[in-house]
């Protein structure tokens, strides 16, 4: 299995870090960011595959750190992370272009299935 | 019964039962009803007693006149009638001497000038002082007769006049007498008397021939015996059935009542110089008969309006309180359901704000506790109770998720969603989601019966939510129902709208429950539930544009209405 780079962004530090240890704890190779601004930062230093994306954040939201990242660099596929129980945030997401989008709190599981798919197509 | 509801408001019947409100509309439909009834009846009702008051007291004296004018003429005819004879008497007895009458030639000489010029004599006769008759011309032989001791001589004596009562006499016929004294020098003194007949003059005198059929003219003497036959009250020289009126100089004009108790009208006067008194007695009923069918006629066209009047008052009171009271209860309905809908409102941001702030915590716990089950898992150094320690994390893990499902439920409940409009199928959208229960429908034995008019028309809402709400709703009526129960569904076309009913004969919501079951976090289920289906459910149709209502009773079952428009263009 090739190794995965995956950029993860969310403005809960707390969160943040704690998934990217669980992420790299199943081999992957992980960043964690805080705000969409190092986000952007990041993208344009290292080439990443996967970008973890939390919809709702200060500063530039979601849907736009996705545009923005992919005017700096082609091809990350994005996965929204929503912490509204509305499916129809995440379907304007996927409309915008993201490879698909999960429920907070998320299943880890669901994460590396849906990770995996994305590089794959 | 239909009839009485439009003149007696029907909140009127069930006096019984405590709805504070109905209270003020009976007050306030007395109020009307008494106010109107009185400005519109009491006019009406005085008017009428005083017009039938004076137009009575006209009639009276109406009736009156023309009876006080008809005894004051025959009075005078009568006093001229007998004066005249007192006249004719005293002329001839002081024009001739004794001696030129006490002739018996020249005697029957003057009673036949006499008879030619004044009617009515029948014959006379001259008495000396001593109550001889000297001299007598008439149809018998009384010559020579003595009244010495007789009443009428004493009191012509003394007097000089006489008129005596009507009596029959040898003749049988009523007359009376007229009487009249001459003094002769040396205290001497003769009579001349007269007899006149009654029946023809006097009848002629005191019987007009317009007199009403039930008026009654005749002569009485003081003693209230009659001198003429009348024609209700007795006949000739018997005593009167009425009392003898007061004396008077004048003409009177009295009401009086008889014995029986029938009142009359009396005009009366008493005949200078005779015994006589004239009587006209008249009966107020035959007089006032046209007066009477008149006030007959008054009287039901007076009751005639009043009945229809109050008819009206009643039945334009009760329409317009029933408007008022339509008009109340649909305000309150529209207030009650206006303040719920904003309490719901409210209720729902506040819990999607709980449920927000909830979610980023539980987010984290999830995380870390999945690091520390990841680590415990996924290293391969061993270490103590390690198994234990997994299931633990495990068990955080799984309550993480019950918790993130109610948030995620409270974040749908508040949420504002966009609404897609398409063209549904009602019966086929109502049929998908019962499939999703078919298994358990299968199992339970649970009957499903769907009423649903023929070329039912389809209807533009959105097709996710509708899905829902119905899917709530019937998951409820399988909760409700036991093994083998019923479920009836049914869809009605209204004007604009379409009214989905689903009923189940399950254990039924009490009373008390039934306020609240649109409220958040209200369950009555004793396990899984969070209370929140219907809630949902409501703001769902809210938004759709429709209306949810609830009927039930405890045992019976349960039966949702979902009111919705049939179709929307905006939202």
């Amino acid at each position: 299995m090739a190794i995965l780079r995956v950029l993860l962004i969310d403005d809960e530090e707390e969160l943040v870090f704690t998934l990217a240890e669980r992420l790299i704890l199943r081999g992957i190779e992980v960043e964690g960011v805080t705000s969409g601004a190092d986000a952007i930062k990041r993208v344009q230093e290292k080439k990443f595959d996967v970008a973890v994306l939390d919809m709702k954040m200060p500063g530039i939201g979601g849907l736009e750190v996705m545009k923005r990242i992919r005017r700096e660099r082609e091809g990350i596929k994005f996965i929204l992370m929503t912490g509204r129980g509305s499916p129809e945030e995440g379907e304007e997401g996927i409309r915008e272009g993201a490879f698909a989008y999960l429920v907070k709190p998320i299943n880890i599981e669901d994460l590396m299935e849906k990770m995996m798919e994305a590089v794959s197509v | 019964m239909k009839f009485l509801r439009r003149i007696i408001p029907d909140y009127w019947a069930d006096e019984g039962k405590s709805e504070g409100g109905r209270f003020r509309y009976r007050r306030l439909w007395k109020y009307l009803v008494s106010l109107t009834a009185l400005v519109s009846l009491a006019p009406l009702v005085i008017m009428t007693a005083v017009n039938y008051y004076q137009y009575q007291k006209v009639l009276r004296v109406e009736m009156i006149h023309p009876i006080s004018q008809l005894a004051s003429n025959t009075k005078r005819s009568l006093e001229s009638f007998i004066e005249e004879r007192i006249s004719a008497l005293n002329l001839i007895i002081h024009d001739k001497s004794f001696e030129d009458i006490a002739d018996q030639k020249r005697f029957i000489a003057v009673f036949r000038n006499m008879k030619n010029s004044f009617g009515g004599f029948v014959d006379l006769g001259l008495i000396d002082a001593e109550g001889y008759q000297r001299s007598y011309v008439g149809p018998y032989e009384l010559k020579g007769k003595n009244y010495k001791d007789q009443d009428w001589f004493h009191e012509v004596s003394l007097r000089g006049v006489y008129v005596s009562d009507v009596f029959m006499g040898y003749r049988n016929f009523p007359h009376f007498v007229i009487a009249v004294k001459n003094e002769r020098a040396g205290g001497d003194f003769y009579v001349l008397r007269a007899t006149v007949d009654t029946e023809t003059p006097i009848r002629k005198i005191i019987s007009p021939l317009d007199l009403r059929p039930s008026t009654d003219v005749f002569l009485i003497n003081r003693k209230g015996i009659l001198q003429t036959s009348s024609r209700f009250y007795g006949r000739i020289l018997e005593k009167m059935s009425l009392a003898v009126p007061p004396f008077s100089s004048r003409t009177e004009v009295l009401e009086e009542q008889t014995r029986e108790g029938q009142s009359y009208i009396l005009g009366y006067a008493y005949i200078e110089r005779t015994p006589f008194i004239l009587m006209i007695v008249a009966q107020p009923k035959a007089l006032m008969e046209n007066w009477l069918s008149v006030r007959r006629d008054l009287v039901w066209f007076l009751i005639g309006s009043i009945v229809i009047i109050l008819l009206v008052i009643l039945w334009s009171s009760t329409y317009m309180v029933n408007r008022v009271r339509e008009a109340d209860l649909k305000r309150a309905a529209l207030l009650h359901s206006v303040e719920y809908t904003n309490k719901m409102a409210s209720i729902g941001r506040l819990a999607a704000g709980v449920a927000h702030e909830i979610n980023n915590p539980l987010a984290i716990i999830n995380e870390k506790a999945g690091l520390v089950k990841d680590i415990a898992a996924l290293t391969t150094e061993d270490f103590p109770q390690r198994e234990k320690i997994i299931k633990l994390i495990e068990s955080i893990l799984v309550n993480v998720e019950r918790c993130s499902t109610i948030t995620h439920r409270l974040l749908g409940f508040a949420k504002r969603m966009d609404v897609h409009l398409e063209t549904i199928n009602l019966e086929l959208l109502i049929k998908e989601v019962l499939s999703f229960l078919e298994k358990e429908a299968t199992y339970r034995d649970i009957s499903v019966n769907f009423h649903i008019p023929e070329n039912f028309p389809s209807i533009q809402s959105d097709r996710g939510q509708l899905q829902q709400v119905f899917l709530n709703i019937i998951n409820n009526a399988f909760a409700a129902v036991e093994d083998r129960g019923r479920i009836d569904i049914s869809i009605r076309e209204d004007k604009d709208t379409v009214a989905v009913t689903i009923s189940d004969n399950g254990h039924g919501i009490s009373e008390e429950d039934l306020q609240r079951i649109f409220e958040p976090f209200f369950t009555t289920k004793k396990e899984g539930g969070v209370g929140l289906g219907l809630s949902i459910t409501y703001g769902i149709v809210e938004k759709l544009g429709g209306r949810i209502s609830v009927e039930s009773k405890v045992g019976q079952g349960t039966s949702f209405t979902v009111i919705l428009p049939a179709k929307r263009t905006r939202f």
